[in-house]
């Protein structure tokens, strides 16, 4: 069943009815409120929405003076600026600080296709994983958007959510499950190998498995929506019960999902190991599922990777 | 050029702009259209530069600060001839270098923008070069009102005004109007001229959709020995398509056919008239 929602909209209709009750939760824009789809928001609750203009630092200077006066701000802005611009905001103001601040990064990935490395963000989880106190989020589909912008507005701490553009095709049937932060989703059993996916890229891996059941390979499937803190057991349970590991993620192939769960694997139980993403260089420009298919995020490359892992 | 001829070919670069977004189906047509007068100026009749040599060192240089609006460009460029017209066709598609931001891998473009508040410091690194150096370039920085909401704009305004540099031009396409809604809604500016001047530098206000109005701003800086010039351009967001002038969503909203062969016979008109009015002289 094809999706039409995408999951920043997902994300203000749930803080519109979250905040019916909770007069504390805020919404902040920079010229963005379009983009991050947050004008229901802006209109039904004018006094808990603040529009600071093009000025990245500033949200996230003016979200950590909220927060610490009680308030409980999300931030939306597209994902390659708050995540680098505002970084060092995000460093002192928000995670050293210990604010209690949720930034949302929407467009994130390659969503902004044709624009261009200025405004691709797949150097943001690999920044953000080196600030001590900052938990990362990649929600799945839209049943886990809504599950987490629960979680996260009775959550205390600051949180970094990345999000993308477009509608993505469901990976869950209902948002009826348990979302915790910090613990993988296992969503599909397996023993031959481990396809860990992050994210929009969870849809893939599951086609993936598909893909790989018909061939007569039984993969495990799991969702790490939490980047950070990293669910390092279900990873070693993964090394240790499956042999191997690929991981598949909308980001840079230095310092993301790969990175993360590699320094597991490596210290903790040694098995072979992929890692599909983005490679070392200014992504090239075109549509996201052009871009995908180019740099072999699909699920035909990933049924492939696995296959030649299996074979040696 | 001739000012009939200029306006002419602004109308002509408008066309072709407005045909290029509606074939890629994606763009930003809004600014782009209310900046075509300032790059026309500056690319047809101000700036030195040589479409056979485009890192001539002593050429002068434009930075697109308002990335975005890259259509205007990517058309003046080829028009100019830094790259083949057909390649406009490629705007935005898979694998092109004619991308929705200036790309420093195309010739005539100095750096890669598209991340607001960059241009202005990048511009005061190339005029201190161009002294330090002395050579007799100037540098032509072109930001949006919105912009102006980012601090790094500001730190690169007092630099400017602090090495004194006097050839350097900074531009504001002062139409009014950002993503969300007019500038003054979402993050008041004004009073945005005497700001810059108090930052330090001359301050010139026109009518930024009046080629003869730059063409006069832009040959006449340095008005003042040591001082940067700020170009206050007083702009139409969406100009020279009547249906699209002052609406925000037109800031990335692509014509439809209707819409295009509306736009595009109205500036067919507009340059008519012009090469009427050269036959009567
Ligand atoms: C740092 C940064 N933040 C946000 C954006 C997204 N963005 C692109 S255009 C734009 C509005 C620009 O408004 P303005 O500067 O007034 O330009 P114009 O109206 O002339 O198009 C925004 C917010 C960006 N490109 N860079």
């Amino acid at each position: 069943m094809a999706n039409k929602i995408p999951n920043r909209q997902v994300i203000c209709e749930t803080l519109v009815t979250l905040a019916q009750e909770d007069k504390d939760i805020m919404v902040l824009a920079s010229d963005s409120r379009g983009s991050a789809a947050m004008a229901p928001f802006a209109n039904a609750y004018p006094e808990q929405f603040v529009e600071v203009g093009i000025a990245e630092q500033n949200i996230v200077g003016i979200s950590a003076g909220l927060a610490h006066s009680g308030k409980k701000p999300f931030v939306t802005s597209p994902a390659c600026f708050l995540s680098m611009r505002s970084i060092e905001q995000i460093k002192v103001d928000v995670a050293y600080s210990g604010t209690n601040v949720k930034l949302v990064g929407i467009s994130g990935g390659i969503s902004y296709g044709a624009l261009g490395m200025s405004h691709h963000s797949v150097q943001d989880i690999a920044v953000a994983r080196a600030i001590p106190g900052l938990a990362i989020i990649l929600p799945a589909d839209r049943h886990e958007t809504k599950r987490m912008t629960e979680a996260l507005a009775v959550h205390e701490g600051g949180v970094y959510v990345r999000i993308g553009r477009n509608p993505v095709e469901d990976s869950y049937e209902s948002d009826d499950y348990e979302f915790v932060i910090g613990k993988a989703v296992t969503m599909r059993e397996g023993s031959d190998i481990t396809i860990i996916a992050t994210g929009e890229t969870v849809r893939i891996a599951l086609d993936a498995q598909a893909e790989l059941a018909e061939a007569g390979v039984s993969a495990r499937v799991l969702n790490m929506h939490t980047i950070k803190p990293l669910d390092e057991e279900a990873i070693v349970r993964a090394a240790q019960e499956t042999g191997g590991i690929i991981t598949v993620e909308e980001h840079s192939i230095h310092g993301g999902l790969g990175a993360a769960v590699a320094e597991v694997v490596v210290q903790q139980h040694p098995v072979p190991m992929r890692i599909l993403g983005i490679p070392d260089e200014p992504a090239i420009a075109g549509k996201s599922t052009e871009v995908f298919d180019h740099y072999g995020i699909s699920s035909s490359n990933i049924k492939a990777v696995a296959l030649g892992m299996l074979r040696k | 050029m001739s000012s009939m001829e200029l306006k002419s070919k602004a109308a002509q670069i408008r066309m072709d702009l407005l045909r290029m977004i509606h074939g890629a189906k994606t763009g930003h047509t809004g600014g782009s259209l209310s900046n075509t007068d300032i790059l026309t100026a500056l690319y047809y009749k101000i700036m030195t530069i040589d479409p056979a040599q485009p890192k001539w060192q002593e050429r002068d240089r434009f930075i697109a600060s308002k990335g975005h609006s890259v259509e205007s460009l990517w058309c003046i460029l080829a028009d100019r001839g830094f790259f083949p017209k057909e390649e406009l066709a490629t705007f935005s598609q898979f694998g092109t270098r004619l991308i929705g931001h200036p790309n420093n891998k195309v010739p005539g473009i100095e750096m890669n923008t598209g991340a607001l508040g960059h241009g202005l410091a990048i511009s005061v690194g190339m005029a201190l070069a161009a002294k330090k150096d002395a050579r007799a370039s100037r540098v032509f920085c072109l930001m949006g009102d919105g912009e102006q909401a980012e601090g790094s704009v500001w730190e690169a305004a007092m630099a400017g005004a602090h090495y004194k540099l006097d050839n350097l031009v900074g531009i504001i396409d002062r139409n009014r109007l950002q993503i969300s809604g007019s500038t003054e809604e979402v993050m008041g500016l004004e009073p945005l001229e005497e700001k810059w001047a108090a930052f330090g530098w001359h301050v010139v206000s026109i009518d930024g959709n009046d080629i003869d109005a730059l063409v006069e701003a832009f040959e006449s800086a340095p008005a003042v020995a040591g001082k940067p010039t700020l170009v206050m351009a007083n702009t139409v967001k969406g100009k020279g398509v009547s249906f699209a002038e002052n609406v925000p969503h037109w800031h990335h909203h692509v014509p439809n056919d209707e819409e295009l062969a509306k736009a595009l016979a109205e500036l067919e008109a507009v340059i008519n008239s012009y090469s009427q009015e050269g036959q009567v002289q």
